[in-house]
């Protein structure tokens, strides 16, 4: 009996030791958000890393979504079962920030001696990643920012050839487009992250006080109180005299499908669908422009959209270098360039984009204009009011926003109404927030 | 009269053991951490959580919009409900007589229990979406007229005629059952006293399906208060503008989605006080009219 157990145990000792010997390869678990053809392009980042060297291992598991990569992460950690990293998106992190338990990467690579150039970064992503000390959180990677999509040849019709940089000029320009016959002018679809966070970045007003949240949790909203009401206002007026439809799934068909059959001529979007609508091949010509700004405003810089990677606390040395290797990776100019060419994402450091430039990447198709996206969000160097938002409990107080805005959309309430509503129930959300986590701050 | 005396013995517990393992493990333990959050402000990372009392449910009892939550799982639970069990009842009526090819309808009757919630509102998404649904027939006749995204009463229409769908075949088999019990010495005197088919349901078969009648009232209402999650999220996500965000639906946006876990602990606990207090309700009121003899 004796014997027979101690045989036993030194078979296991053996074979675990093989095991070792055979996977030297450091393994790191990584969880993502992306899902369909993007998330297929995670997974052959994974593969790439894992082809390009033999020390580490990324073990990369695909989550359904941004927000079940979120909430399933969550649940993992709180059983001690979690990845080492996470693909998380910019509205789910604020109670990570606070709780602490991340691995800063400017922090990571430090430790493990990988060396980036974090000031090769462009400063609009750098800062909506970064503590107030200028130490990455994150690291950047799928990046995007919101444009709008114009029918080249509807516009045409109308006797138009330039996209608009001003509210005015859109509407003015969707009035004829509609007066030469077109069907719909803008596809309308309220999205908070356009509306309200990057309409508020471009034109340099508060979302919220404390700077948009960075600099307390005793934050209040301020939306509802500045150029975002008469903008609503307007888009509640171009509904009803027709130059603007809502557009929504639930109304039967999204904006972007109105935009991609030739019914609509303008929709707004993250460029991130720049690739989407070429792949689907419009039968008209199509370009892209930045998101407008009102006449008598300065234009500023939208902020960078998308998701950014999160190494968690918790884990092993081995699996932090083999998460670090992985990071850095990413960060390489060819693997930025096969997520480009692969999506419809932008470059997130400047080296990386000067070079594409020079080899003439965004002269050839489909990547001509795409670059848009880069004017906008360089178009000046973040301030205060337009370096990000930083708030808790965001994923709810966007919720608030599009169920009000809805509402007034569908003549339930006035439009200036429905913003007090959001912004007074958002205020309740963040004094919950502030209440949760007292005596804390935003690192 | 003699009593039964048992020994006592290991045998007993031991027996019981796995059975209450499970009930622990999965209904006893997660309501004790909901009771607990409920009272607390929990951080989702689990950093930690502050006593707050009675707050999370001062906050939702009064929020205007949670009242709103309320009222409308209380309509769709009794309007599923008396549609669900009564398609399922005239179904079964039918099928018991046994009409030209029953069999084959029985099955079929019986298969909608067996697709998920989830893909019910997907399929009815195609029945229901304004733009290239079979409704979208109605908006080619009057154009704008069925738009889920602008009426509340047309997007609960929908989620009640796909959660009655869902629950019909459950309440069905039931019913099947319950009519095939009847003996049939029973309807064939009816029969013989001249009693024609409809005479006989209404005045024989009826009456001796109380017991079931109300069982499936008590699963049916139960089950559409806390099973309507999937058909809300794929038919409607809870709008247009919160007409649709059902308890169960609000709990999971405020929990998993917002990281509200405290607020979402609460609702729950509103939500299984409100289940026990209907179903405490029907059987002290309703119960009293079933005869099970």
């Amino acid at each position: 009996m004796m014997t027979q157990k101690l045989a036993t145990a030194a078979i296991l000792a053996l074979a675990a030791t093989a095991g070792t010997a055979s996977a030297e390869r450091a393994k790191f678990e990584y969880w993502y958000g992306l899902t369909g053809d993007l998330g297929a392009v995670v997974a052959e980042t994974c593969n790439r890393f894992n082809a390009a060297q033999d020390q580490y291992e990324a073990v990369c598991v695909g989550q359904d979504g941004y927000e079940k990569a979120v909430q399933n992460t969550i649940a993992a950690f709180r059983a001690g079962k979690h990845p080492t990293l996470l693909q998380a998106f910019d509205a789910g992190t604020a109670d990570l920030m606070l709780s602490g338990e991340f691995y800063p990467v400017t922090k990571l690579m430090a430790d493990t001696g990988v060396t980036i150039d974090w000031a090769d970064y462009f400063p609009g992503i750098a800062n909506y990643y970064s503590s107030s000390k200028g130490e990455f959180f994150s690291m950047p990677w799928n990046s995007s920012t919101p444009v709008y999509y114009w029918n080249k040849d509807l516009f045409a019709k109308a006797g138009i050839t330039e996209a608009p940089l001003t509210w005015e000029g859109l509407e003015a320009a969707l009035v004829k487009v509609k007066e030469s016959g077109a069907a719909c002018g803008l596809a309308y679809a309220p999205s908070s992250w356009i509306d309200l966070e990057q309409f508020s970045m471009v034109h340099n007003i508060p979302v919220a006080s404390n700077n948009n949240g960075y600099d307390g949790l005793d934050t209040e909203l301020l939306f509802n109180t500045t150029l975002h009401v008469q903008h609503m206002e307007n888009m509640q007026r171009w509904i009803n005299e027709g130059t603007a439809t809502l557009r929504t799934p639930a109304a039967g068909k999204s904006s972007r499908d109105s935009f991609v059959e030739g019914e609509c001529a303008v929709f707004f979007s993250s460029i991130a669908d720049h690739n989407t609508i070429h792949k689907l091949t419009p039968a008209f010509a199509w370009d892209v422009q930045m998101i407008p700004t009102y006449e008598g405003v300065e234009r500023h810089n939208t902020v960078v959209g998308g998701a950014s990677l999160w190494v968690l606390s918790g884990k092993t040395e081995d699996e932090y270098k083999a998460a670090a290797a992985y990071l850095a990776f990413l960060a390489t100019k060819p693997e930025q360039q096969f997520l480009l060419e692969n999506s419809g994402y932008i470059p997130v450091t400047k080296s990386t984009y000067e070079a594409l430039l020079a080899e003439g990447f965004y002269a050839k198709e489909p990547y001509i204009n795409r670059d848009i996206a880069m004017k906008s969000l360089t178009y000046t160097e973040p301030g205060p009011l337009t370096r990000g938002i930083r708030l808790g409990g965001m994923i709810q107080i966007r919720a608030e926003w599009t169920a009000e805005v809805e509402a007034a959309l569908a003549g339930q309430k006035p439009m200036k109404e429905a913003l007090d509503t959001a912004a007074a129930r958002g205020n309740e959300i963040l004094a919950r927030f502030a209440q949760t986590y007292a005596g804390k701050s935003f690192p | 009269m003699r009593r039964a005396h048992f020994k006592f013995s290991w045998i007993v517990p031991l027996l019981l053991a796995p059975q209450l393992l499970v009930i622990f493990t999965f209904f006893y333990w997660p309501s004790a951490q909901a009771l607990y959050w409920a009272f607390t402000l929990e951080q989702p990372w689990g950093g930690g959580n502050t006593w707050v009392g009675l707050q999370n449910f001062r906050k939702v009892l009064s929020d205007p919009y949670y009242w709103g939550s309320v009222r409308v799982s209380v309509i769709y639970a009794l309007a599923t409900t008396v549609l669900a069990m009564g398609m399922a009842l005239t179904l079964a009526l039918f099928v018991d007589r046994q009409l030209a090819g029953y069999r084959a309808w029985r099955v079929g009757i019986i298969w909608p229990y067996a697709v998920a919630a989830p893909a019910v509102g997907l399929a009815f998404n195609f029945v229901f979406n304004p733009g290239a649904g079979i409704f979208s027939v109605i908006n080619t006749l009057s154009p704008g007229w069925w738009d889920l995204s602008k009426y509340p009463w047309q997007a609960v229409t929908a989620i009640v005629i796909a959660g009655a769908w869902k629950q019909v075949a459950y309440s069905f088999i039931f019913f099947l059952a319950a009519l095939q019990s009847i003996p049939r010495s029973l309807t064939e005197a009816a029969a013989m006293d001249g009693a024609r088919p409809l005479r006989r349901m209404i005045d024989l078969q009826l009456p001796l399906l109380t017991p079931t009648f109300f069982f499936l009232l008590v699963i049916n209402i139960t089950d559409s208060f806390t099973d309507s999650f999937g058909i809300v999220d794929t038919l409607t996500g809870g709008g247009p503008f919160r007409a649709t965000d059902l308890m169960v639906y609000k709990i999971y946006s405020d929990g998993f989605r917002g990281f509200d876990y405290s607020g979402a602990a609460a609702q729950s606990i509103i939500l299984m006080c409100l289940v026990m207090a209907l179903t405490f309700i029907q059987f002290r009121y309703v119960e009293r009219r079933v005869h099970y003899t």
